[in-house]
């Protein structure tokens, strides 16, 4: 019962990881996610008013749901091109 | 075609990869990469992607861009990795029976990639590296 967050660019950065599993009976959302992994990383309260996030390569919002299998992504403004 | 590569983009191929007897127009945007930023001698980028959600994001934008607009074919071509200056990072193409439809869709193709596509670029400089935040 497990949700896959994964992390990009600036964000990889601050983690120091690309990819990480937490137990999805601990998540409501997308924020409480963020949450947990911030405890670990405080620097991710400073990426907090820009970061975007994905639930199974959709943009979604904090309020967004997570249920067990999902995907979830963090990452900074996006600037390919 | 919606493709993410690691390898150059052959702008011309892939120009005739997509235009047919029926287009009376082909418009072609390529991002290039340059050779400076904010002051900054920069030596080359390297771009990374969220590369399941990018390739969704690209056929996206393309099944957009038909809706939209009155064109025939478009294609986008996004490369990842390390790119030297003056190399392509990123090739649109669309094809169209007339040149309005044509150019309209290509810039509207090229804003939605820099603005909804997770792919980022980092800088190298001579004396260090930046990710490069948002838009420009």
């Amino acid at each position: 019962m497990s949700i896959r967050v994964l992390f990009f660019a600036a964000i990889a950065d601050v983690t120091h990881l690309h990819e990480a599993e937490v137990d999805a009976s601990t998540c409501t959302n997308v924020a409480s996610i963020y949450e947990q992994f911030a405890r670990d990383f405080p620097r991710l309260q400073d990426h907090r008013p820009s970061i975007l996030c994905a639930v199974n390569s959709e943009f979604a919002r904090p309020d967004s749901p997570v249920h067990d299998g999902d995907e979830v992504a963090f990452f900074p403004p996006v600037s390919g091109g | 075609m919606f493709r993410l590569v690691y390898e150059p983009i052959d702008t011309a191929s892939f120009r005739n990869a997509l235009v047919g007897p029926e287009d009376g127009a082909v418009a072609i945007f390529e991002g290039v990469v340059r050779n400076h930023a904010h002051g900054r001698r920069v030596s080359y980028l390297e771009y990374h992607a969220y590369e399941s959600m990018a390739q969704r994001r690209l056929e996206e934008i393309g099944a957009s861009a038909r809706k939209e607009f009155l064109i025939r074919d478009i294609g986008i071509l996004h490369r990842l990795g390390r790119i030297n200056p003056a190399e392509c990072s990123v090739a649109v193409v669309v094809t169209a029976a007339h040149r309005a439809a044509a150019f309209d869709a290509c810039r509207f193709a090229i804003d939605a990639v820099k603005k909804t596509v997770p792919i980022w670029k980092k800088e190298f400089y001579e004396d260090g590296e930046a990710w490069v935040g948002g838009r420009d």
